[in-house]
């Protein structure tokens, strides 16, 4: 069953194919020839993301004010050891789990209902899908501004409107509940984007299998959990990694929603950095921050290509 | 025919119900979208009135007001941006894709895995030096910084999505080409680009996406000469109940180029997004 499920999986890297050249057959030039329409791609994107990053790293080790001339010092470990000491950082950190895993769950659960609704008979299932991913591709600063001006806010929006019945009017959800509220706005973001990668696992499965199931007496809920839940799993798996990822690096919707606020209730990683690079222009400090973001955000990536490469090698074992 | 009129019964009450279900669901999430337009449609005290105006005589006003106010600069920025940067993931990772899939390197796994995780690696990790960079080399608030940073973030996406659909083409095609003996270029030029024709517009649609949407980067290295459009819906964070219509044409004119792009490329939405990985 789980081969089946990752069928529609790109063939790809390393082992398969016949195409990976044998050592004896690549002689000096041809290497040479081979590698050359890499090299600009390559070049670039060192050029771009690794010489800043060391950069970065760099910089973590020096105390440097850009509003203080001539501040530029180097203090060692001081920049970290601010850092373990801070308040702020350790918000920063916990802030960044909670609304990455929160995210995270939410959309991958509701994608998932939605996904399996969507692979089953019902009405207008191409219309539904076009409506469903819209909210992925509006804009994200876009989005969250629609949420907080018509929708949330507590005098002219809609939803204080509509709660009023249940003694929910004039709440103020952004300043009350100001997590929740950016979770809920990722979360209908997301949730387009766990639908897509499910549903193209659901659409993998062989209706079959799932026949031969309900003939042998297995009732919906347990053709679910035995057959399509083992099916679709890569594909969760791939969605999770892949969007927390992204979510990690929140920021536009913090930006507009809450602004880290109230107080550093919703201040995440990229933010705070934000905070300290562009309000208080402490490059040192920032860069230790970036530091650490990195750090975090290596080990969930790691995570991310070893299932990405599981993936493409299952299909390239075939 | 439905052999069993209970049974096709049974059958069509289940799928009546699983569309209400299904299309009450679908409904919440595209409804801040259709409110979206429905604000941007409204004249201001409409779509700033409590209790909220629900019907209401259709407008075209405030799309006006914002396509002769100050916007279209903006919007002319992102498109200079997305389709710079677009153009460049496309020159630079076609050929690296080639490299890639057609007559691999030694340690194309590598590679692969170098690419994508710059892709990975957060925002972060890199503003302050760009920052400082584009501060010392006169590139602050120039729409050029956002057309390098905007390509370096979509490279890797686009040379493992191309790679993706070039491990498709038959390689007896290349074989013949060869024995043409024809060059890189010209293989490249010949054989390659019309045969990915499609992958070539599921790249250029991921990376639009991205560089169109992007903000982290465009508000810190720009301000108001080479703002994109992100940045001017900033300008409405501290609006007071008094520009809600204006906000929401701005919102659903800087939405519609990507809105658009997805929608009609929604098969390529999920490959582009896997990074190949999901057909």
């Amino acid at each position: 069953v789980k081969t089946t499920g990752r069928s529609i999986l790109r063939s790809a890297v390393g082992t398969g194919g016949g195409r990976e050249p044998t050592a004896a057959s690549v002689t000096r030039r041809d290497a040479w020839v081979r590698r050359l329409p890499l090299l600009p791609a390559f070049v670039y994107v060192v050029l771009v993301t690794q010489i800043p990053f060391a950069l970065t790293i760099y910089y973590s080790f020096f105390s440097w004010n850009l509003l203080k001339p001539g501040s530029f010092q180097f203090s060692g470990l001081d920049n970290y050891t601010r850092l373990l000491t801070d308040e702020s950082l350790r918000t920063g950190v916990l802030n960044t789990v909670v609304l990455t895993f929160s995210v995270i769950v939410i959309s991958v659960v509701l994608g998932l209902a939605i996904a399996s609704m969507l692979n089953s008979e019902v009405f207008g299932k191409g219309l539904m899908r076009t409506l469903m991913i819209a909210p992925f591709l509006i804009m994200p600063t876009a989005g969250a501004l629609i949420w907080k001006d018509t929708l949330l806010n507590p005098l002219f929006g809609l939803l204080p409107y509509l709660l009023t019945p249940f003694g929910l009017g004039r709440v103020d959800w952004v300043n009350r509940f100001p997590m929740a509220t950016v979770v809920a706005v990722e979360v209908w973001r997301w949730t387009p984007f766990m639908m897509l990668i499910i549903l193209a696992g659901l659409q993998s499965q062989n209706p079959e299998l799932l026949e031969a199931a309900r003939v042998d007496g297995a009732n919906a809920l347990q053709a679910f959990r035995r057959i399509t839940l083992p099916l679709v799993r890569p594909f969760i798996e791939l969605g999770a990694l892949l969007g927390s990822l992204f979510v990690v690096q929140t920021f536009d919707s913090i930006y507009m929603l809450t602004y880290g606020g109230p107080g550093e209730d919703t201040t995440n990683l990229p933010f705070l950095l934000y905070l300290v690079a562009f309000q208080g222009f402490s490059i040192g400090q920032a860069s230790a921050i970036g530091v650490v973001a990195v750090i975090l955000t290596t080990i969930v990536a790691t995570f991310a290509l070893r299932t990405l490469f599981s993936i493409f090698q299952v299909e390239a074992r075939r | 025919v439905i052999a069993n009129p209970t049974a096709g019964g049974r059958f069509l009450a289940t799928k009546v119900l699983w569309s209400v279900v299904g299309w009450l669901v679908v409904f919440v999430f595209f409804f801040p979208v259709l409110w979206m337009w429905l604000e941007a449609l409204k004249t201001e005290p409409q779509a700033a009135s409590s209790p909220p105006t629900i019907f209401f005589v259709p407008t075209l006003a405030e799309f006006q007001e914002v396509l002769s106010g100050d916007f279209p600069p903006f919007f002319i920025n992102s498109a200079i941006a997305s389709i710079g940067s677009t153009l460049l993931v496309l020159i630079l990772g076609l050929p690296a894709a080639y490299a890639l899939a057609i007559r691999p390197v030694k340690r194309t796994r590598d590679v692969l895995f170098f690419f994508i995780s710059t892709r990975f690696l957060p925002f972060a990790a890199s503003l302050v030096p760009l920052y400082l960079l584009a501060r010392d080399l006169q590139l602050l608030d120039n729409i050029f910084a956002l057309v390098l940073i905007y390509t370096t973030i979509n490279l890797p996406l686009g040379v493992w999505l191309l790679r993706s659909f070039l491990l498709e083409i038959p390689p007896d095609l290349f074989e013949a080409a060869r024995v043409d003996g024809a060059g890189f270029q010209n293989e490249l030029l010949r054989i390659v680009v019309p045969l990915i024709a499609p992958g070539i517009a599921a790249t250029s649609l991921i990376c639009l996406i991205f560089s169109w949407n992007e903000f982290f980067y465009a508000v810190n290295l720009t301000s108001s000469v080479a703002a994109t459009t992100p940045l001017f819906l900033v300008g409405f964070i501290s609006g007071r109940g008094l520009f809600y219509a204006k906000l929401a044409a701005a919102a659903t004119l800087s939405s519609l180029p990507v809105l658009m792009a997805g929608w009609i490329a929604q098969k390529q939405l999920i490959r582009g997004l896997t990074m190949g990985a999901v057909k």
